[in-house]
């Protein structure tokens, strides 16, 4: 390359193809030499897809994208009879309402906090297994735990938190057990203290076994002859997890670890409902639910759509964040 | 085969060169690694051992109890793990018509009807956006994305849901959880791997899109729509909140609403309106309409175990 002339010329490279190309509007820059067809052409060429992509391109108008767009309510002050045509505009005034609300920031710290526990204990959760598992010569004993450790994820979490209740509950199977044997934990299930390790725990119970089929994927798409090297240099089976297996899988935890912190604000909104009578909204009160019963319950539409757009936007910009991170720390992340 | 391609592409995704040849993955120990000491398989053998009995101890519990007699239960306190005398009176109870058998039917509806609709509707997009060159194939596929970016909020969902008056009916279940965007890039993918020969050759032979959807891509794509066909089913199947947010008649309400209120909010099971004179304990009652809710999903779990690793690593490369 060095020693190569600077005014050779150059053979035009051919340039891949990209099909997709051929709709692109020819805007100024627009590559000469390709012959686009007519807008009416294309349409009545493709219109057999056209028509396949309309029930789902219905759907998320409907459903997606039309609510996206009712977040004006937020906005105003919303009144049913009167729909979000009619209702008038308070321009700011429901996130300052929502700002002053003790219930709100209380909200707001339950969701943060239960964040921080499920991300020191649920995340390297499945990490941990994978390595167990990954450890396993047998491919028997392997292929058993992974078919035991993935079903509960299949499970609704009115199951989860059933199975829960008749084991750790207050006449629960292993509370009963405990007590005959002297030792008192008390009704688990009730007790607002011990709620965000037990939503942790459920969340584990569950989700744990189902997360480890990606990292068992990045753990196999490490070369092998790493490992040999490493433990012809002497490294024992802690060094070989710590100096190749970790390293190896990093890009996929970076990536979910990103993935999470974009959903900071989101925690398992179905599990915290069907508990958040048994604990009290003091220890139980998360966004989501926030949401739920100041709007849907309570009927204070333009506040808890305020709250639920101020999640969605922090959210987004968070995701757009720890992409930038991971970018920063020369991964790939979620996206470019 | 093409899926296959997909998870090798993420086994080879980190040696540099594609195809080179290196050590390959082989059952058994690698002549390198140690031989373990007696301790470390001790205590890895009791780590696999206490993770198996805290998944399935809750399961073994629930069925147990929901087949014992009143007097067993009593004696060990609540819950039984083996019953001595196992009677599925708990069950013929429930199933005797009745609010349990209603929710049953009507989640079984939902599922199906449901599962049927999301899966075709996804075959729809996914293949619509899969074909290279369509006119406004692009802008839709944006749009199916845009789905991973923002939520718009349960407030503004339920007041659409309300403006398109689906409240308090079957739809209200269906219709705004139709389709998902994972799923949807997941089938488009598996579409896309399916080599470009195979579409050209229908081509010539005269095929039209549709013809070709039903004829090659569908019959190549079995594993990939039972993927996803499980994930939509377990879906509906598992659905609550939806319910709960959307209904008020009570007789609509699905299994899984149902069992909340029994199990959880601790309502009695009115037995004994049904015309039972022997009515069976409450905590059998309670557990069987658990493991009533757990029935489906474990006829299905063993038949589509070996399909879903794929699915969800295809998902997550290329979404």
């Amino acid at each position: 390359m060095a020693d190569a002339p600077v005014t050779a010329v150059r053979p035009p490279e051919p340039q891949p193809r990209d099909p997709d190309d051929a709709d692109r509007p020819a805007g100024k820059n627009g590559r000469k030499g390709r012959i686009r067809q007519p807008l009416r052409y294309r349409l009545k060429r493709d219109r057999t897809l056209l028509l396949l992509c309309l029930p789902g391109v219905l759907y998320f108008a409907l459903f997606f994208y039309l609510p996206l767009a009712g977040n004006v309510i937020a906005f105003q002050d919303y009144q049913p009879f009167l729909g979000f045509k009619q209702s008038p505009f308070v321009g700011l005034a429901n996130f300052t309402a929502l700002l002053a609300e003790p219930e709100f920031w209380s909200a707001v710290s339950n969701t943060l906090q239960i964040t921080a526990i499920q991300l020191l204990l649920y995340f390297p959760a499945p990490i941990a297994l994978a390595l167990l598992l990954n450890s396993l010569i047998s491919e028997k004993i392997k292929r058993f735990i992974q078919t035991v450790v993935y079903l509960p994820h299949f499970l609704s979490w009115v199951v989860v938190v059933a199975m829960f209740k008749q084991v750790l509950g207050g006449a629960g199977s292993v509370t009963t057990l405990l007590m005959e044997h002297g030792v008192t934990i008390g009704n688990v299930m009730t007790d607002p203290g011990t709620f965000k390790l037990l939503i942790t725990a459920q969340a584990i119970w569950k989700d744990c076994g189902w997360g480890t089929i990606i990292f068992l994927a990045a753990i196999a798409s490490i070369d092998m002859g790493q490992y040999e090297s490493a433990a012809m240099d002497g490294a024992g089976w802690v060094r070989r997890i710590w100096h190749v297996t970790l390293p190896g899988i990093r890009p996929v935890i970076l990536m979910l670890l990103i993935l999470r912190l974009g959903d900071i604000l989101s925690v398992g909104f179905e599990q915290i409902i069907l508990q958040r009578d048994a604990v009290g909204p003091d220890a139980s009160e998360v966004m989501d639910t926030y949401v739920y019963f100041h709007g849907v319950v309570d009927g204070d539409w333009g506040m808890s759509t305020a709250a639920g757009l101020m999640k969605g936007v922090i959210g987004f910009a968070l995701i757009l964040a720890a992409n930038k991170l991971a970018h920063r720390f020369g991964e790939q992340g979620v996206y470019r | 085969m093409s899926q296959q391609s997909v998870v090798s592409r993420l086994r080879t995704a980190r040696s540099a060169p594609l195809g080179a040849s290196r050590p390959r993955r082989t059952h058994g120990r690698p002549p390198w690694m140690e031989r373990p000491h007696w301790y470390g398989q001790g205590a890895k053998a009791a780590a696999l051992v206490v993770l198996t009995v805290i998944v399935l101890y809750p399961f073994v519990l629930a069925i147990g109890t929901s087949l014992a007699g009143r007097e067993e239960l009593n004696a060990n306190g609540g819950y039984v793990l083996l019953p001595h005398h196992p009677t599925l009176e708990a069950y013929r109870v429930i199933l005797s018509g009745g609010v349990v058998t209603q929710a049953a039917l009507v989640s079984i509806c939902i599922t199906l009807i449901g599962t049927a609709l999301s899966l075709a509707c996804t075959v729809m997009i996914a293949y619509g956006t899969s074909r290279p060159g369509t006119v406004l194939g692009k802008p839709i596929l944006l749009l199916v994305l845009g789905t991973f970016l923002f939520a718009p909020g349960i407030i503004p969902t339920y007041l659409a849901v309300q403006q398109f008056k689906m409240l308090d009916t079957y739809a209200a279940l269906i219709l705004p959880v139709l389709l998902n965007a994972f799923n949807i890039v997941v089938v488009r993918s598996f579409f896309q791997s399916i080599p470009e020969e195979l579409y050209d050759a229908a081509r010539i032979d005269g095929a039209g899109e549709v013809t070709v959807l039903f004829r090659i891509v569908l019959p190549l794509s079995k594993a990939v729509l039972a993927v996803v066909g499980l994930f939509y089913a377990v879906g509906y199947w598992n659905s609550f909140f939806n319910a709960v947010l959307y209904l008020n008649d009570s007789s609509k309400f699905p299994i899984q609403v149902i069992l909340r209120s029994y199990v959880l909010n601790g309502q009695s099971i009115n037995a004994s309106a049904m015309g039972v004179h022997a009515v069976p304990p409450a905590t059998s009652l309670q557990m069987a309409v658990l493991i009533i809710a757990i029935v489906p999903i474990f006829c299905v779990y063993p038949f589509l175990q070996k399909f879903f690793v794929k699915g969800v690593l295809t998902g997550a490369i290329k979404g």
